[in-house]
C-alpha cells in the first residue's frame, strides 16, 4: 500500500487564522460510506486545508469545516469516492481577507 | 415572455465584473450573482496581474487609485535543490513601461474594485447565494437558479471560477481530469513594509515575482512562487494534481518544508502568517479547454480554463480580464441583434482567437505535456545545476581539475541524450 511521510505542520492553527462562517448542519461534501484506502490517501495528498486525515490509530477521517472551497478533491475523487460536492450555502464558508 | 434581464453574470472576479461593465456601459440591463458575502471573498491567486488587458478596458486605468499592492520590477527563477538554490535575476527599465507593467494583487482588496467599476456603471449586483443551476429550455440557457429564486435572462455569461459546477450543464464540458488542473495553496505572511523592501532590495511601492522548480514540490510536477506585496508576502506552490496523489508528502507539508528551505526562509523571517488559502488552477493549456459558447451561454476566465502557465511566467487574470471583455462586448452585440443562440454569440470565439487569449494558448498548447513528461526538470535538473556551481564555487583545498573535464562529467550524469531530448522538446513546446 502507498504511503505518507511523517507530518510536521500543524494546518488546523493556520486554518484558525482564517474567516469562516462554518454551517454545522449541512456538510456541503460528502464521502461515499466505506471510502477506500487508496482513494482516501489521495485526498491526504491533495487537500490543501488537510481535511482528510489518518489518525493514529489509522481511521479516516474527513472534517468539512476548514474547507478553502478549491474543488481539489472533487477533482481527484469526483468519480470515486466523492458522493457529492456542492458550495456551501448562502453566506457560508469562507471568507478570505487577502485573497 | 420578457426575461427578468437581459443578461447574467454568474461570479465576480476577474471576468465577470468586466463583462458586466462591458454589457451595462452598452445600456443592457445586467445582474451579477456573486456566491461571496462581498467580491472577492472567495477568490485567491498567486496573484500578479499584468494590466495591459486592464488598461484596454480603462484606458485612463491608474495604479496609484487601484487596490493594487505592488509593481514588479525585480523577475527572479530558481532552480531548487534540496540542499541548494540557482537563481537567476532580471530587473529591466522597461518593466516599468505603462504597457508592460504588472502588480502583485490580493483579490479580497482588488476584485471588490473591479466589482465596483461594473456598479457604477449600471450592473445590478447580489452577494452571498451561489447559482447551483442554470436554467434551460431545451439546448438554451434561459437563467440560473439561486437559492428559492428563479431569475431569467437572453444571455448568461458563466465566469464562475475554475472549479465551476455550472460549465458541465452550460456546454457539456466534462468535469477536467486531474492531469488538467493543479492545486495551489498559498500563505499570505505579514512583515513591515520596509523589511519586504529591503530583502528584496527595491524601493516601497515595487515588489518582485520569484518562481521556483524542483524541490519546492519535492521534485514533483509544480512549482513554488513568491510575490511581494505592501506589508505582507504572498508564498506558495501549485502542484499538478495527477502527480501529486502519488506523492509521499501531502501539498501542505510541502509547503511547509518550502518555507523552511534554508533559500526561503530568510526571506520571510520574522513574519506572521495571516492566512492560508487554496484554490485550483487550470494547468491543461488550450486541449483541456471547454467549448466557449452555447446556446445562451458564454464562458470566460478559468470556467473556461483559460490560464497559462509557460514555466517563467503564469497567467490568468489578464486572460480573464480580456475574455470578460470580448464576452460582455459580443453578448452585447448579440442582444442588439435579437439573437442569442450558439451561432448569434459566436463572435465571442473569433474575438478570442484574434486576440493573445487563445493565439497564446495555442502558441504554448504543447508545454502542458512538455512539464507532465519532463520529469527531470524538477528533480535531476535541479541537482545538476547545484553540481555545476559546486565546480566553480567550492574551494576545499584539493587541487581542482580543469572545468572543461568537470562539467561534462556533471552532464553525463543525466544523460547527454536525456539532456538533448528534453532541451528539444522544451524548445518545441515553447
Amino acid at each position: 500500500m502507498s504511503t505518507v511521510n511523517t507530518i510536521t505542520v500543524n494546518v488546523d492553527e493556520y486554518l484558525g487564522l482564517n474567516k469562516y462562517e462554518v454551517d454545522e448542519a449541512n456538510p456541503h461534501i460528502e464521502l461515499a460510506s466505506n471510502p477506500d484506502r487508496e482513494e482516501f490517501l489521495k485526498l491526504v495528498r491533495v487537500c490543501p486545508a488537510a481535511l482528510y486525515k489518518i489518525d493514529a490509530e489509522g481511521h479516516q477521517t474527513f472534517d468539512y469545516a476548514g474547507c478553502l472551497e478549491c474543488g481539489t478533491c472533487r477533482i481527484t475523487a469526483g468519480s470515486t469516492i466523492i458522493a457529492r460536492w456542492t458550495n456551501p450555502g448562502p453566506t457560508m464558508g469562507v471568507e478570505y481577507r487577502y485573497g | 415572455m420578457m426575461s427578468d434581464f437581459e443578461a447574467i453574470v454568474v461570479g465576480s472576479g476577474c471576468a465577470g465584473p468586466i463583462a458586466a461593465y462591458e454589457l451595462a456601459k452598452a445600456g443592457k440591463s445586467v445582474l451579477v450573482v456573486e456566491r461571496g458575502n462581498f467580491c472577492g471573498a472567495k477568490n485567491m491567486s498567486g496573484g500578479r496581474l499584468y494590466t495591459h488587458s486592464l488598461r484596454k478596458v480603462f484606458p485612463d486605468f491608474n495604479a496609484a487609485e487601484a487596490p493594487v499592492e505592488r509593481r514588479v520590477v525585480r523577475e527572479r527563477i530558481s532552480m531548487l535543490a534540496p540542499d541548494a538554490n540557482f537563481t537567476a535575476e532580471f530587473t529591466d527599465e522597461i518593466l516599468r513601461d505603462p504597457a508592460n507593467e504588472s502588480y502583485s494583487v490580493l483579490r479580497a482588496r482588488f476584485d471588490p474594485w473591479l466589482a465596483s467599476k461594473a456598479e457604477d456603471a449600471g450592473a445590478e449586483y447580489i452577494n452571498g447565494i451561489a447559482v447551483e443551476a442554470l436554467l434551460k429550455s431545451g439546448d438554451k440557457v434561459t437563467g440560473v437558479r439561486a437559492g428559492d429564486d428563479e431569475i431569467t435572462a437572453d444571455v448568461v455569461l458563466l465566469c464562475d471560477g475554475a472549479n465551476s459546477l455550472l460549465a458541465g450543464q452550460a456546454v457539456g464540458a466534462p468535469r477536467p481530469t486531474p492531469s488538467q488542473m493543479a492545486v495551489g495553496v498559498k500563505q499570505v505572511i505579514e512583515l513591515p513594509t520596509s523589511v519586504i523592501s529591503d530583502r528584496l532590495m527595491t524601493s516601497d511601492d515595487e515588489g518582485a515575482a520569484w518562481l521556483f522548480v524542483g524541490d519546492a514540490t519535492k521534485g514533483h510536477v509544480g512549482g513554488g512562487f513568491v510575490y511581494t506585496n505592501k506589508d505582507t508576502i504572498s508564498l506558495g506552490l501549485v502542484a499538478t494534481i495527477s502527480d501529486l496523489m502519488a506523492s509521499e508528502t501531502p501539498v501542505y507539508q510541502m509547503l511547509e518544508d518550502f518555507k523552511n528551505h534554508p533559500a526561503v526562509a530568510p526571506l520571510i523571517r520574522g513574519g506572521r502568517v495571516v492566512e492560508h488559502s487554496g484554490h485550483l488552477v487550470a494547468e491543461g493549456g488550450y486541449d483541456a479547454m471547454p467549448p466557449l459558447v452555447g446556446d445562451g451561454v458564454l464562458l470566460a476566465g478559468e470556467s473556461a480554463l483559460m490560464c497559462i502557465n509557460a514555466g517563467y511566467t503564469v497567467r490568468g487574470m489578464d486572460l480573464a480580464i480580456a475574455a470578460g471583455m470580448y464576452a460582455g462586448q459580443a453578448a452585447a452585440a448579440a442582444l442588439t441583434a435579437g439573437d442569442t443562440s450558439a451561432a448569434g454569440l459566436a463572435g465571442y470565439r473569433s474575438a478570442l482567437e484574434n486576440s493573445f487569449v487563445l493565439k497564446d494558448m495555442q502558441t504554448l498548447r504543447r508545454f502542458p505535456h512538455f512539464m507532465e513528461h519532463t520529469t527531470r526538470l524538477f528533480t535531476q535538473y535541479p541537482a545538476m545545476v547545484r553540481d555545476v556551481f559546486r565546480k566553480l564555487f567550492v574551494v576545499d583545498g584539493t587541487p581542482v581539475r580543469p572545468i572543461r573535464k568537470t562539467l561534462p562529467q556533471v552532464a553525463k550524469e543525466v544523460g547527454y541524450l536525456n539532456l538533448a531530448k528534453d532541451v528539444w522538446a522544451g524548445v518545441k513546446a515553447l
